[in-house]
């Protein structure tokens, strides 16, 4: 190996920086999966009938499904009687009523995660710039800025508390993007879920600050199973963070999350995720089965959901974040980075559906695969008898570092409306030795090299980032990069 | 062994000042393999602080491997003979302090870098290589400054600046593009690569004028070349010739206008003379 190999390779092998456990007095269901479960959840939760029938519903039409295995990825089964599918802070069993009721060992956590949870700082008449949401296993320990926010009518907490306050909005919208019935891991998923963050943005409010959510696995064993959901009304608008971290634990935990968005008239959400879960060891032990179901409806005309992710953890990421196009006029946007290294596992990609008319959609892909890792794109556009003179453009590009990683790309088009126009690029290449060699030659390192090369590589999906959250997922990326780059 | 290599380390250009004349680089015996096969052969070839020297030779001779062996290419496995630069052994640095050192190459194949901004990736060089020499890093404001300057020069077109390194660029642009990085590195030994092939005249006289503007006591140029036409702008105080892994002839300036004359094949068959 050259020596540029080996530095490279030293970069890649880089620990998990995120990888601590914290010893938190835990409120534990039984391991295990049956209608009791349900029930207990459910009522741990104090939820109304609704909810409990449409978990109940999901729970059986589960029991009928098997697990899909078209994806490129391999891992041994899971054995869905083995997880513990709820865990919650002691403290929070109610629910803190105020930031001072949150437990400080759980502020601590998210300081250390460099999560802001505590309002303090703020100038009196400067608008905050972020509205947090902190998910701790499976519930939600804290949301900040509720009451600034709640000044405009946004409503931005946890998903308990919205089935708790706004029943009416979560019956409504609950599963209209994403049905109980959808997939294996979303009907699980509803069955199971035991909260994540609720946004809603009413008619002409455009969200004065970014919200997010932040999102922590520290138990052992245990599933992940959030719900999100995010609602624009006409000609409202939001941005959303997501960002996410795991301890590192021998043995693999499952996180199923769903998030369904919905965009009225007009409407325009921006959904960013920075997902960085334990994505294993060196070896491949250990990490997070990220099976995630993403998906947004632009229902209204005008209409624009846009995705956003950078995916640098997970031992196996399994995601497609979507939209249905269904509004006349409506846009769907997906940008995506995703770097495996190591042992790692991603199939990605997206699915847009045009029904309405002059629907546009706009893919970017970007994988990195290093290591020995497996990278593949999954792609699906699909016109619509209705969708008179819809457009899409797609690009997949797909960049390997060493000779030991592979990229796949796997795109569907289906077109059923003779006016609409398809537009698809893919490229392959590999980091050269003759870039690096440049780089070097001019006086620049080889570590920084290599993350000049891929944040180039990535560029155009960076710049539809949050201006800080841009920054986080260069220094991510260049985190991620080290000692896997061979 | 031919006597010519050391031709060069004859008596160089008048002192303008103290370090012109000290030694820039000294090659002994520089052997250097690719893939299992020898390419230099037993290179021997001194170059002093103020002078600009040619190399010339037919295609395949190593001229590329030498620059690259200099500039510290991994490719290239150097397997005996010694490179001084500056009094420290330049064969022992990586090739990134060799840069920061002040060692640069003009590339004959420039290489793209898609999404990385020429500005930025020219910023983040220069600072590496100011913070090696324990200068201050120069933030965006003063780098600006400092370019505008180095762009007028090369009669750099600011939209250059903006798009990616290399990417899209045109032959000559690139060939530009590499002189520019060079005036705002300001190195102690430049090295260039076939800088000439691919420019058209007026290119060629703008790029020739970039590079005399460099020229300084304490400077010195090593241009690799296969045509007279550049040495009529940038006049060289030595012309060797590189054959078959060796030099195996030096001379002056008009050493070149002889060997457009004649070609190669009077200083007889290279395998012969390089057979040592
Ligand atoms: N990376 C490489 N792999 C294999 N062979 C190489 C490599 N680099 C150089 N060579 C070989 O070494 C020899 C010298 O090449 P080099 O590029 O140094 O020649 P040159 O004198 O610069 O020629 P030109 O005038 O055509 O640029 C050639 O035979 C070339 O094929
Ligand atoms: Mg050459």
């Amino acid at each position: 190996m050259s020596t540029q190999a080996q530095d490279l390779e030293a970069l890649a092998n880089k620990e998990y920086e995120y990888g601590f456990v914290s010893a938190i007095a835990e409120d534990v269901v039984p391991r295990g999966l049956n209608e009791e479960i349900i029930r207990m959840i459910s009522a741990k939760k104090n939820e109304p009938e609704f909810m409990l029938d449409w978990r109940l519903r999901a729970y059986r039409q589960w029991l009928k499904m098997t697990e899909p295995t078209w994806q490129n990825v391999h891992y041994p089964p899971i054995d869905y009687q083995d997880i513990i599918y709820y865990s919650a802070p002691k403290t929070s069993s109610d629910g803190p009523k105020s930031m001072d009721e949150v437990d400080p060992e759980l502020l601590e956590v998210y300081e250390k995660l460099g999560v802001p949870l505590k309002e303090r700082g703020i100038l009196a008449g400067v608008t905050p710039s972020v509205a947090v949401d902190a998910i701790f296993d499976s519930v939600s320990v804290a949301t900040t800025f509720q009451a600034k926010l709640a000044e405009d009518g946004v409503i931005f907490c946890s998903f308990s508390e919205a089935v708790q306050h706004h029943p009416e909005l979560v019956q409504k919208y609950l599963g209209s993007v994403v049905p109980y019935t959808d997939n294996y891991f979303a009907t699980l998923n509803s069955a199971v879920f035991s909260d994540g963050s609720f946004c809603f943005i009413p008619k002409g409010v455009r969200c004065p600050m970014e919200l997010s959510s932040y999102v922590r696995i520290n138990s052992n064993a245990s599933g992940q199973f959030e719900r999100t959901l995010i609602i624009a009304e006409e000609g409202a608008s939001v941005s959303y963070l997501e960002g996410c971290s795991a301890p590192k634990r021998a043995k693999n935990q499952l996180h199923a999350a769903v998030v369904e968005l919905v965009a009225l008239d007009d409407a325009k959400i921006k959904y960013s995720t920075v997902q960085n879960w334990f994505p294993g060891d060196k070896d491949g032990v250990g990490g997070v089965f990220n099976f995630v179901t993403k998906r947004g409806k632009c229902l209204g005309k005008r209409s624009k959901i846009s995705w956003t992710q950078v995916e640098t953890g997970s031992a196996i990421t399994w995601k497609y974040p979507s939209c249905i196009l269904q509004g006349d006029d409506s846009v769907g946007e997906f940008y995506s980075v995703a770097l495996t290294k190591n042992h790692q596992q991603a199939d990605t990609g997206t699915k847009m559906l045009h029904l309405g008319k002059r629907t546009r959609s706009t893919i970017v892909s970007k994988g990195i695969s290093a290591g020995v890792s497996q990278n593949t794109y999954r792609g699906a556009v699909r016109m619509l008898a209705g969708a008179e003179g819809a457009r899409n453009y797609s690009q997949c590009d797909s960049l390997l570092i060493g000779d030991k990683c592979g990229a796949h790309t796997f795109p569907v088009l289906e077109v059923k409306n003779n006016t609409a126009q398809v537009e698809h690029e893919a490229s392959t290449s590999r980091i050269g030795e003759d870039q690096l060699f440049y780089c070097r030659q001019r006086g620049i390192s080889n570590e920084d090299a290599v993350s000049m090369i891929v944040n180039g590589f990535c560029k155009e999906v960076f710049k539809e980032l949050p201006m800080e959250f841009a920054v986080e997922a260069q220094k991510l990326l260049g985190v991620s990069l080290e000692g896997s780059v061979g | 062994m031919p006597q010519a290599a050391t031709a060069a380390s004859g008596s160089g250009p008048t002192d303008k000042d103290e370090s012109a004349g000290l030694q820039m680089l000294e090659i002994k015996n520089l052997h250097a393999k690719v893939k299992g096969r020898e390419i230099l052969r037993g290179l021997d070839l001194s170059l002093k602080a103020g002078e600009v020297h040619a190399i010339m030779g037919p295609n395949g001779s190593g001229k590329s491997t030498l620059a690259q062996v200099l500039a510290g290419r991994d490719t290239y496995e150097v397997t005996d003979g010694t490179v001084t630069y500056q009094g420290q052994d330049l064969l022992a640095l990586s090739p990134e302090d060799r840069a920061r050192a002040g060692v640069f190459l003009a590339f004959q194949y420039p290489v793209e870098i898609p999404g990385v901004s020429n500005n930025y990736f020219l910023r983040t060089a220069l600072n590496a290589v100011r913070k090696y020499q324990g200068q201050e890093e120069l933030d965006a404001v003063d780098f600006l400054a400092l370019v505008q300057k180095k762009m007028q020069l090369l009669h750099m077109d600011e939209a250059l600046m903006k798009r990616a390194v290399n990417e899209g660029f045109s032959g000559g642009e690139k060939k530009r593009n590499e002189i520019f990085q060079m005036a705002v590195l300001e190195p102690r030994l430049a090295i260039l690569d076939e800088t000439d092939s691919g420019l058209d005249i007026d290119a060629l006289k703008t790029v020739a004028a970039g590079v005399n503007a460099l020229r300084a006591p304490d400077r010195t140029v090593l241009l690799v070349t296969h045509y007279q036409r550049l040495l009529t702008y940038i006049v060289p105080d030595y012309v060797h010739v590189l054959s078959a892994g060796q030099i195996v002839k030096s001379g002056g300036k008009e050493l070149a206008l002889e060997l457009e004359d004649k070609g190669y094949q009077w200083l007889g068959e290279p395998d012969l003379v390089a057979g040592a």
